[in-house]
């Protein structure tokens, strides 16, 4: 089924990805209530909570361009010994901005 | 309000949520907030480019609130859109909110069951990991997901706002690094967790199975595929009983 891009179709296409969104954000809610927080359970659920963030970032980080790659290796590199998040954001940012307008390293 | 009132057996109530610390979790994520109101007026300049008109644009942000998800949508939209594909691919994109919507749960099921569903209308990558790195922390983190959630919606509607109708002042965001901005936030927050040797070999997996599935499958899973690798492993691999 396809829809037309103007008016009425337009509306009902942002409404599809409205509720699809929705849906997700609730359902791992909905789905938790009918499972018993057992040991294995909570296991599985402390285990994804970091897994979702480095399962989001590693296709970024080898697969993107060197701007990707600096700004991420320093955001990295500033965390680990500042531990401040903004620092190590502002830096990543400018090592992107460097290496894409020709700064190599 | 009895809000933070009605459960009271533990002491740092961790599930705690009142206005002052929503308003907290606001400022909090302020920062972060405004990079992604440029983000937002990329997108929203995008979406006129792509043929959407500019009041779809921004009601597109303000009801589906979900970055990738709607730049993926703007790559199919044309006459005619297949609303299939469409569904199929903002749901795998999005797929990642039910696993976030799960590791919530321990703390969500202390809430009455609106609060507990009107909370997870905001959830996104960047407070959902603050409230996670809060509770890691035993402070309430439940401000900084509804606070912070509402920071980056206000924004990034703003920002689609300011896009469509002032498009030219942000024609690419990527010579700045602008689009590193959530990457640098996320990988910030997984580099602010207490690192052991149990979890840095889940990450590996994670990240493994991501990697692969991002390369063979093509179809926007492998953030989902990653995750639960990285939790099947957790599940398996039963903690040494040295400390609680």
């Amino acid at each position: 089924m396809s829809l037309e891009a103007t008016g009425w179709g337009e509306w009902l296409l942002v409404f599809i990805m409205a509720a699809i969104t929705l849906a997700t954000r609730l359902g791992g809610v909905v789905v938790m209530t009918k499972v018993p927080i057992t040991a294995p359970v909570e296991r599985f659920i402390a285990g994804m909570s970091g897994s979702v963030l480095v399962a989001l970032l590693a296709p970024l980080a080898l697969d993107g361009d060197m701007g990707a790659r600096s700004a991420l290796a320093t955001t990295a590199a500033v965390m680990l010994v500042t531990r401040k998040p903004l620092p190590a954001i502002s830096a990543g940012l400018f090592a992107a901005a460097l290496v894409r307008h020709g700064w190599t390293w | 309000m009895l809000m933070g009132m009605t459960c009271q057996e533990s002491p740092p109530l961790l599930h705690d949520l009142n206005r002052d610390l929503v308003w907290r979790g606001f400022v909090q994520m302020l920062p972060i907030a405004l990079f992604v109101m440029v983000f937002g007026a990329a997108f929203g300049l995008a979406a006129v480019q792509s043929g959407v008109s500019p009041a779809m644009a921004v009601a597109m942000s303000a009801l589906v609130f979900a970055g990738a998800a709607q730049f993926a949508a703007l790559d199919m939209w044309g006459p005619q859109i297949s609303v299939i594909t469409l569904a199929a691919t903002v749901f795998a994109i999005n797929a990642r909110h039910l696993l976030m919507g799960a590791t919530l749960y321990p703390w969500l099921r202390h809430l009455s069951v609106s609060r507990r569903y009107g909370l997870m209308v905001l959830a996104s990558d960047a407070n959902w990991a603050m409230a996670m790195q809060a509770k890691d922390r035993q402070q309430p983190g439940f401000g900084i997901l509804l606070g912070g959630g509402l920071a980056l919606w206000v924004f990034w509607v703003l920002g689609t706002g300011l896009g469509v109708a002032f498009g030219g002042l942000v024609q690419d965001a990527r010579p700045l690094g602008l689009d590193m901005v959530m990457g640098c936030f996320l990988l910030a927050m997984v580099f602010g967790d207490q690192l052991s040797a149990r979890m840095l070999v889940i990450w590996i997996a994670a990240a493994g199975t991501s990697l692969l599935a991002h390369r063979v499958l093509h179809n926007n899973c492998h953030v989902v595929l990653g995750t639960l690798a990285g939790g099947l492993l957790s599940m398996a691999w039963v903690e040494a009983p040295s400390e609680s």
